[in-house]
């Protein structure tokens, strides 16, 4: 048991680091994407291409087997953030553009004529509605990469699956490290899970003014 | 100049070796894929019905499946079948089985997304228009939901490759598996070699995944 | 005669080989209502968005005050302060209270006091009889209170000159005129406006002079007393005809 609340709080701690980074990594990529900059959004867009197209293990796998050989060092925790940022970045900019691209064209168009600059128009227009809107894919983001963190124990940390290998290893307990496993996971998705589709009801159903 | 993997790649018939590897990888997932299909639009029609004890049972297997990250599914039937049911399986035959119980579970609820977004006045107009039976399912229906299921399940597809990725953790031989052998076996001759190989296997994942993650974004874009 | 408040000079606006203005141009003197009407896709939107700088334009110029509009360059946020405008759809923002949505521009972008500005609101929308939905949010109103407010909104920028475009041709026809008396009301202010409307019945009634748009080309310039009963060209009474129902 205190093995597995252990392993849970690394899993916690190391997913909500890597989904911190995917944020702004997907806030700068849907940016770039929206405002049409050149040459940042070819680079952003291969960028998500490759990300969406490839396993976090193999991802992983490259960043923490592979790039210290070209000089590049990387210790266990720093390279299962960074593959799960790099991983997320992608979904949390596609989330984010397509909420951005959802606000209609006449809302930009009167912020426009009431005088509004760019930056304006993006803060008190367009991003507030933007934000709700992504809601739902933001949510189902943190779920995916919440789960993801369970490729982890492949590079060696000590999270919630390479505890129940090693416990079934060593002691033959099948059964109980099962059992754990999927109650301790079922401990740190389901208050999310449950949070984010009570939350898309009301952004749904509800909207602004209710 | 270190080598980097490349020599360690085109030795012998290491580039096949992975090349094999990933063809265990997609085997399992078209098996897999095919399986789900089937089972889920079988599923998803079903639970598009009324009784309400199988819209239970539904609801907890298509939550439970989604809420697991896969790893974990892949240990409680490759660890736990053995314990509990004595059942031996061999770790390819636990990741068919895995990837179609959550294949099913995600294309099933897939199929039910379509179909209940197909607009009532669709089957309602369909009959205005003399069509009976099973007429509107195959003239009207069916074409929409296939158009609205195609680029989603193709998606699916993909999401499917990339996660046999973790099968190695359940000891079947992949690509990554195999990769790792060859880094094992060259660790005296050139030590750097994981760079190389696991670049190689990277971009062996996104020749296999893009194409196909191309192909759904464009038939959505094209039916839209 | 008054002054000369905005000058348009031989405006053109095309899209790739399209052309949608064809060498427009015209002078709107402070306080007149210029009433622009043709059939749909004459160009009549495309001309107001133009003024706004909302589209950039291939000839000619625009000038508020003798100061030219360009959809680039720094002032032209300073510009279309004194412009305002009212969109066909209702283009309140949704997240926003009225009171905010009322509020956002002057407070955020002219920064004038929260208090001041907040105080003449309250005085518009009592004149527009909407004083009671200031915490409503868009969503719960009719389009017609939906579309008085956005001319509330425009109106609290103290704008030099008011553009509405086509504001009531999404509205239901019991809605349509609770807007309509709302702008007849600021033409009576004397406020300087442009208007494209296919409300024919409240062109006479509001213009002090109308355009007629066909083909991108302004074909009609006239007093609405003239233009409605004496048609110089074909086209404009070919178009008027189309508005009368009568049994072949």
């Amino acid at each position: 048991m205190p093995l597995y609340q252990k392993a849970a709080i690394l899993t916690i701690r190391l997913g909500i680091l890597g989904i911190v980074f995917s944020i702004l990594i997907g806030l700068i990529c849907s940016f770039a994407l929206y405002y049409q900059i050149p040459i940042v959004k070819r680079i952003v867009a291969i960028y998500i291409e490759i990300s969406r197209n490839t396993p976090l293990l193999v991802q992983l796998f490259f960043i923490y087997y592979g790039l210290p050989k070209i000089g590049i060092p990387t210790n266990a925790e720093i390279c299962g953030i960074a593959g799960l940022s790099f991983l997320g970045g992608s979904y949390m900019s596609e989330a984010f553009r397509s909420g951005l691209e959802a606000v209609d064209k006449v809302q930009l168009e009167s912020a426009q004529s009431l005088g509004m600059n760019r930056f304006q128009t993006m803060r008190y227009v367009i991003l507030p509605q933007a934000v709700s809107i992504s809601i739902p894919a933001f949510m189902a983001n943190v779920i995916f990469l919440l789960k993801e963190t369970s490729v982890f124990s492949a590079v060696s940390l000590m999270d919630l699956m390479f505890t129940t290998k090693d416990l079934i290893g060593l002691y033959y307990k099948t059964t109980e490290s099962l059992f754990l496993l999927v109650v301790f996971y079922l401990i740190i998705l389901l208050p999310i899970s449950i949070f984010g589709s009570l939350l898309e009801r009301r952004v749904r159903y509800a909207g602004f003014g209710d | 100049m270190p080598d980097l993997g490349i020599e360690v790649l085109l030795k012998g018939n290491n580039l096949m070796r992975l090349l094999a590897g990933l063809g265990v990888a997609l085997k399992i997932s078209l098996i897999a894929i095919g399986l789900s299909i089937l089972l889920g639009i079988l599923i998803g029609m079903l639970v598009n019905g009324k009784n309400p004890i199988i819209k239970g049972i539904y609801r907890v297997y298509l939550e439970f499946i989604r809420i697991m990250p896969q790893l974990v599914l892949l240990f409680l039937v490759y660890f736990g079948t053995t314990r509990a049911f004595g059942w031996d399986l061999s770790g390819e035959t636990a990741a068919v089985f895995v990837f179609t119980l959550w294949g099913t579970a995600e294309m099933s609820d897939l199929v039910r997304g379509a179909l209940i977004s197909i607009p009532k006045h669709q089957y309602e107009s369909s009959e205005a228009l003399g069509l009976h039976r099973s007429q509107p399912y195959f003239y009207v229906i069916i074409p929409q939901t296939v158009r609205r299921l195609l680029p989603l399940s193709i998606n699916l597809i993909t999401r499917m490759i990339k996660t046999t990725s973790l099968i190695l953790m359940i000891g079947v031989v992949e690509v990554l598996k195999v990769a790792q052998q060859i880094i094992e076996a060259n660790r005296m001759s050139s030590p750097n070699a994981a760079f190389g190989i696991y670049l190689t296997v990277f971009l062996l994942y996104f020749i296999a995944c893009w194409p196909i993650s191309r192909l759904a974004a464009y038939l959505e874009k094209r039916w839209r | 005669m008054a002054e000369e408040l905005l000058t348009i000079e031989h405006l053109t606006k095309q899209y790739g080989e399209n052309v949608i203005l064809d060498d427009v141009s015209l002078t709107v003197h402070k306080g007149e209502v210029i009433v622009v009407v043709g059939s749909s896709g004459c160009g009549k939107s495309t001309l107001l968005r133009c003024i706004n700088a909302l589209e950039s334009i291939q000839g000619g110029e625009i000038c508020l005050r003798g100061e030219k509009i360009e959809q680039e360059g720094k002032n032209i946020t300073v510009l279309r302060q004194k412009i305002g405008m009212v969109f066909q759809c209702y283009e309140l923002f949704p997240h926003l209270t009225v009171l905010n949505n009322i509020l956002l521009a002057p407070v955020k972008v002219q920064k004038r006091r929260e208090e001041e500005v907040k105080a003449e609101a309250f005085e518009l929308l009592k004149r527009v009889g909407l004083e009671d939905k200031a915490n409503s949010y868009p969503r719960q109103l009719s389009g017609g209170q939906k579309q008085r407010i956005a001319i509330v909104r425009a109106l609290c920028m103290h704008p030099e000159i008011l553009l509405f475009d086509e504001v009531t041709a999404a509205l239901d026809p019991e809605m349509v005129r609770e807007v309509l008396d709302v702008i007849l009301e600021l033409a009576e202010q004397g406020r300087t406006m442009i208007i494209v409307t296919h409300e024919m019945q409240f062109a006479k009634a509001v213009a002090d002079r109308i355009i007629f748009i066909d083909d991108g080309k302004i074909i009609e310039n006239s007093k609405p007393e003239q233009f409605f009963s004496h048609p110089e060209t074909e086209r404009a009474k070919q178009f008027l005809n189309m508005f009368e129902y009568k049994r072949k």
